[in-house]
């Protein structure tokens, strides 16, 4: 899938969630083996227009997304092509051992899209949050966890997705209508592999989902005060492109900033990269505490826990001029 | 149909004998008593339907995944699993037979199991699948009494009847325990009827180990509704001391006790 920069701006305004649906229409179009099923959250996953156009290859199951996810299973299992939404927690956590048992166990081919992950949800609040979805994914064997930072780059997954045998995945939906880009022009994704978006020397920046549009923002005003940081988008956080490793070899300071809970996601996931292969660069995190937060609009949650751009800069400057 | 009946009939003894054969090779504890409380029921199964390895036609599902015993008997029966050696690794370190099944669709094993309450979400997948290529073809899934308890049977349920799936079974088995022990008045035969009907399916009960009953009870199929059959058994049927006896749930047979299993299944 290619876009340019004006599709960018438009698919900006619609959010990842009504995007969602419009990729969903897109790939029914091409692929008639497409099955998306929602627990009763079709409307909130821009699948209302898929639903009339495509009545077919809908199926509702209502609020039940222990239910969703066998019913996915066995519809994988017959050789359809099968995507799945629900809200963050409900798939990743009351569905967690059904996708161990179907995905992870059994491998069949069932596409998790969970929406409105990390503080997404804004006023819904905690039990909306995806705060944990990342660490209890990727411990799932055969599961790919993939977070897309931006709508264009949600596009390239579900296609990516829809057209190769990639197996089991859950993708993780984060930001919403207005949240800033990653990318304003086409780009080449790859399965499995990080993307630099620019290149530097003073710190190595690791991010994911749509935190990275205000990570982006940091490193262009770092720029402007002489800090040149290299920044990389590690969209794949399962599996991890190996080539991290060496990477890492060129920095002294490595900080991973993700809408994420401190425990199992990015942070640690490098931190065990770098344990094992005995790399002497220092490690910083930059995430999500490991409690239960307040609620309000996404941007003010944002700033609360210091992940929009001029709270990123501040840190990052600390983490450069730190001794 | 009495000769298909006594062939059925047959056919139950050699699945029990074979469930105390492997079990006894084994040397370890195994689920006995809730493997023979289904001898009857799978041997209907796999003797009325079309169930094949080479080309899907009738699909089973073993939801209920601690009786494997006698899915994995019923698979050496019916010739799914050709050499005795391959059943007498049941329980041996490594092995691919443990107490719950693997999937491994060269012999007929449709899923991996264990973790009860997932196999009817499955299948209905399977049924809708079945109705989207137009495939008439049955699914069947088995489920334990307990396992009615998990919530997820019951959300599986209501999708079964919100999208007419009547190429779609359960057979309830109502031995009337769990693993601590008989089953609360609440889940029992009486009240798992109640439940089924107040969920919309088509309910049939019988006797689950009355082969005819258990034949009719599939015959008396929906045009619109999935089928629960409802089949009232006997937790250990047919090994005295094992019968309605929760020992058995999970046990280990000494050489005495599985001479005198064997005994008591050639009696009964």
């Amino acid at each position: 899938m290619n876009f340019n920069s004006t599709d960018a701006k438009q698919w900006l305004r619609m959010g990842p969630r009504a995007m969602f649906g419009q990729f969903m229409i897109n790939i029914a179009k091409k692929n008639k083996k497409l099955i998306v099923l929602s627990a009763d959250l079709g409307r909130s996953s821009g699948l209302a227009r898929f639903k009339i156009e495509f009545p077919k290859q809908y199926i509702s199951v209502g609020i039940s997304e222990q239910n969703l996810i066998g019913v996915a299973a066995g519809l994988a299992n017959e050789g359809f092509k099968v995507f799945v939404t629900s809200f963050a927690p409900f798939l990743s956590m009351r569905a967690s051992e059904q996708i161990r048992m179907n995905l992870g166990y059994m491998k069949h081919k069932v596409n998790v899209v969970a929406l409105g992950s990390g503080l997404s949800m804004g006023f819904l609040g905690n039990s909306h949050f995806g705060l944990e979805d990342i660490a209890i994914m990727r411990t799932i064997p055969n599961l790919n966890v993939t977070c897309p930072a931006d709508c264009s780059e949600l596009g390239k997954i579900l296609d990516d997705y829809a057209f190769n045998d990639r197996g089991p995945s859950y993708i993780r939906l984060t930001g919403i209508p207005g949240s800033k880009n990653l990318y304003d022009k086409n780009y080449a994704y790859k399965f499995g592999k990080n993307i630099t978006i620019t290149k530097g020397k003073d710190i190595l920046i690791l991010s994911h989902g749509s935190v990275l549009g205000q990570v982006k923002l940091s490193v262009e005003a770092l720029k402007k005060m002489n800090i040149s940081a290299g920044l990389v988008n590690v969209v794949s956080l399962k599996p991890i492109d190996e080539s991290i490793i060496t990477l890492f070899k060129k920095y002294k300071k490595i900080v991973t900033i993700e809408e994420h809970t401190s425990v199992g996601g990015l942070g640690s996931i490098m931190t065990e990269k770098i344990l094992k292969n005995g790399i002497k660069s220092r490690l910083f995190s930059i995430s999500l505490p490991d409690k239960f937060g307040p609620t309000g609009t996404y941007d003010y949650l944002l700033k609360y826990h210091g992940l929009d751009s001029e709270n990123i800069t501040k840190k990052i400057i600390k983490l450069v001029k730190k001794k | 149909m009495l000769e298909k009946i006594n062939k059925i009939k047959k056919l139950s003894y050699k699945i029990r004998k074979t469930i105390l054969d492997i079990s006894y090779n084994s040397g370890e504890p195994s689920h006995i008593g809730g493997a023979l409380s289904m001898a009857e029921i799978l041997a209907v199964i796999y003797s009325n339907f079309n169930i094949k390895v080479s080309k899907p036609l009738d699909r089973f599902i073993l939801s209920k995944g601690h009786g494997f015993l006698t899915l994995l008997s019923i698979l050496y029966c019916k010739k799914f699993i050709k050499n005795k050696k391959e059943i007498f690794q049941f329980q041996k370190n490594g092995s691919e037979f443990i107490a719950h099944p693997i999937m491994n669709k060269s012999i007929g094993i449709e899923t991996s199991n264990g973790s009860l309450g997932q196999g009817l979400s499955f299948g209905v997948g399977l049924a809708i699948s079945y109705k989207k290529k137009k495939n008439n073809n049955s699914i069947i899934v088995v489920v334990g009494d307990g396992e009615c308890y998990e919530g997820s049977v019951w959300e599986a349920a209501i999708t079964a009847t919100e999208n007419n799936l009547n190429n779609l079974f359960i057979v309830v088995d109502c031995n009337g325990h769990q693993n601590d022990g008989a089953i609360n008045k609440m889940m029992n035969f009486e009240e798992m009827k109640k439940k089924w009907l107040g969920f919309g399916w088509n309910v049939n009960s019988c006797d689950g180990h009355n082969i005819s009953a258990l034949i009719k009870a599939f015959k008396k199929n929906s045009k619109t509704k999935p089928t629960a059959i409802i089949a009232k058994t006997i937790k250990g049927k047919g090994v005295n001391f094992m019968e309605n006896n929760n020992d058995w749930h999970h046990g280990r047979l000494t050489k005495n006790l599985y001479l005198e299993s064997i005994k008591s299944i050639n009696k009964n």
